[in-house]
């Protein structure tokens, strides 16, 4: 931490020193895990490798970046097992910015997340990009302390998550491919099955539940609120700021840009654009505007291509 | 006729703020542009990430080869709203942009708007594990709006208002432990957000006051105001009043150090 130097050296101490916080507070409670991703709502969340590439996203505007040893389009083209980065890197890309800093977790590897949230990462991706330690379990989020994101492909398996405990959820679409069309799919399906929740009678909701497999009271809570009960992030595919503005069209709170941003021609310049897109997605002017002269984009892999590895089948 | 209040909506919890006055039936327009400013009465600056909101403004400035963008730079805009007098009221990563000074900021620090005499330090408490919520007493709020003694704020990520001004009120304190000695406490005042309609009801309400009071004083620099701190004095000392500014807070907090 820097600063404090002008109000007395104190002020550093009580930095961190949370337990000692009076006992009428509580921390970690479900609301203050929602409250950070409200926080992040218009913004985009990039994914970086090194410190460098860390404050390059913080420069350019990014609300919060996801450290990483390997973006996804490494990930799929090495092949092998992806687990946890180094918590060490993870550190390092914390001290190197002030934006919060998310990290990934196998999905069920819960010891992977409490490695995580002992070094204090802001928010845990219990993510399909990395290969999933329990191929029947999510991890229990709600024993932790640190909030956590999950993907997912539709409205039940939103709803499943959010059970488990997490605080935000994104799409999943398909990370590393710049190919955005799972994450429209993605979101398409959950918009559109809300879109259907809202306008259902009450009597036809138990039923509804059952076939998308979600809590009943959480479908209600979803019904009656007319979206997500917390924050719904774009994520997997998104490699130009058009792209970006699609995705906040299309109804979502803000973006995940992973591979596209350090795969490409001109990183800083990218970065830049994207976070613009997302706070201006309705405005066809600055998109072209901030569309121009991006260099080259990341290479996109063609889905339709069977030897792709599909992520986001990896959990339901 | 109904005042029209802008929520700067660059990034951050603005869809908040403008359910909270729409609850109260008040029309919340979306700033992003300079020209959004124009003909607003008063202006909410919601939580979000500090520096990715300076960002946004600045590419207002930098990236602009469409003299649209050009014509004017957020901050500019921004700050002449502020100078107007017109209320202001920042939650958050607002509160950060209108002080005067912050510390705790990135490489490089981060452009302020300022106008709010007080020093505050961001993400005050560390990482999201050192967030919480907590009761804070507001009494002065209670007796002037009704409601209950105690406002819930939630900290998260908060910043804290290490100093402020003779001129800035202070509404609420939030105590933590100094250092070792657990019997210096820190007091904190505000900040951050989720909106919460009683600070909104407040603000309205000061937005009113304070318009008339611009009215009386046009001369004023300026002026704000915000939740936290209303200033004190109302209208005995234009002049005076004229220093302070706003503050703010939504339902959050941030402290000040009472040492």
């Amino acid at each position: 931490m820097s600063g404090g130097s002008s109000t007395g050296s104190g002020v550093v101490t009580v930095y961190g020193n949370g337990a000692a916080i009076a006992e009428a507070t509580k921390k970690s409670t479900f609301s203050v895990k929602v409250g950070l991703a409200q926080m992040l709502r218009g913004g985009v969340i990039m994914d970086v490798v090194t410190p460098e590439q860390a404050r390059i996203a913080e420069e350019a505007g990014a609300c919060a970046v996801m450290a990483l040893e390997r973006v996804p389009a490494d990930i799929r083209a090495q092949g092998g097992v992806a687990r946890m980065s180094d918590p060490g890197l993870i550190k390092e890309i914390k001290r190197a910015v002030t934006i919060p800093v998310m990290a990934k977790a196998r999905i069920g590897h819960f010891v992977e997340a409490q490695i995580l949230e002992v070094i204090g990462v802001d928010y845990v991706d219990e993510s399909e990009v990395l290969t999933p330690a329990d191929d029947a379990h999510h991890i229990n989020k709600h024993n932790f302390r640190v909030p956590f994101v999950c993907g997912c492909r539709d409205l039940g398996e939103a709803l499943r998550r959010i059970r488990e405990g997490a605080a935000m959820i994104r799409t999943k679409g398909e990370a590393g491919t710049g190919n955005v069309v799972e994450a429209v799919r993605h979101v398409r399906s959950v918009m559109g099955d809300i879109r259907a929740l809202r306008n259902m009678d009450d009597d036809e909701v138990f039923s509804f539940a059952k076939r998308i497999a979600a809590p009943y009271d959480l479908v209600m809570q979803t019904k009656q609120l007319g979206r997500l009960p917390v924050v719904h992030f774009a994520a997997g595919g998104v490699a130009t700021p058009a792209d970006a503005a699609l995705m906040m069209q299309l109804g979502c709170d803000g973006v995940f840009v992973g591979s596209g941003i350090f795969k490409s021609g001109d990183p800083a310049k990218r970065a830049r654009a994207i976070v613009q897109a997302v706070t201006h997605y309705s405005d066809p002017e600055v998109l072209a505007d901030v569309s121009c002269g991006l260099g080259e984009a990341m290479v996109g892999i063609n889905l339709n291509d069977d030897k792709v590895e599909r992520f986001a089948s990896r959990s339901e | 006729m109904t005042a029209t209040i802008g929520v700067l909506s660059l990034q951050g919890s603005f869809n908040e703020h403008i359910a909270a006055l729409r609850r109260l039936g008040v029309k919340g327009v979306q700033v992003r542009k300079p020209e959004h400013l124009d003909n607003l009465r008063a202006l909410i600056i919601p939580g979000g990430e500090s520096t990715t909101m300076a960002k946004l403004a600045e590419y207002h400035n930098l990236v602009c080869p469409m003299s649209f963008l050009c014509s004017a730079t957020e901050f500019p805009a921004l700050r002449e709203f502020v100078k107007a007098g017109k209320p202001v009221w920042g939650t958050c990563a607002g509160l950060i942009f209108l002080a005067n000074k912050a510390v705790g900021q990135k490489t490089g620090g981060q452009e302020l708007i300022g106008g709010l005499d007080c020093t505050v330090h961001r993400n005050f408490f560390g990482s999201q594990l050192e967030s919480f919520e907590a009761d804070l007493s507001v009494p002065e709020l209670a007796a002037n709006e009704g409601g209950p003694p105690n406002f819930r704020g939630v900290f998260i990520r908060a910043p804290a208002i290490l100093e402020a001004g003779p001129n800035v009120e202070i509404l609420a304190y939030y105590s933590v432990p100094f250092g070792e000695s657990t019997s210096t406490e820190a007091d904190i005042q505000e900040v951050f957000g989720i909106p919460h309609p009683l600070m909104h009801s407040f603000f309205l309400k000061m937005g009113k006051w304070k318009s008339e009071e611009s009215l009386m004083c046009a001369s004023a620099t300026d002026s704000s105001l915000d939740d936290e701190e209303r200033e004190r004095g109302e209208a005995d000392s234009p002049s005076e009043i004229s220093s302070n500014t706003e503050a703010l807070f939504g339902s959050g907090v941030c402290k000040i150090l009472g040492v």
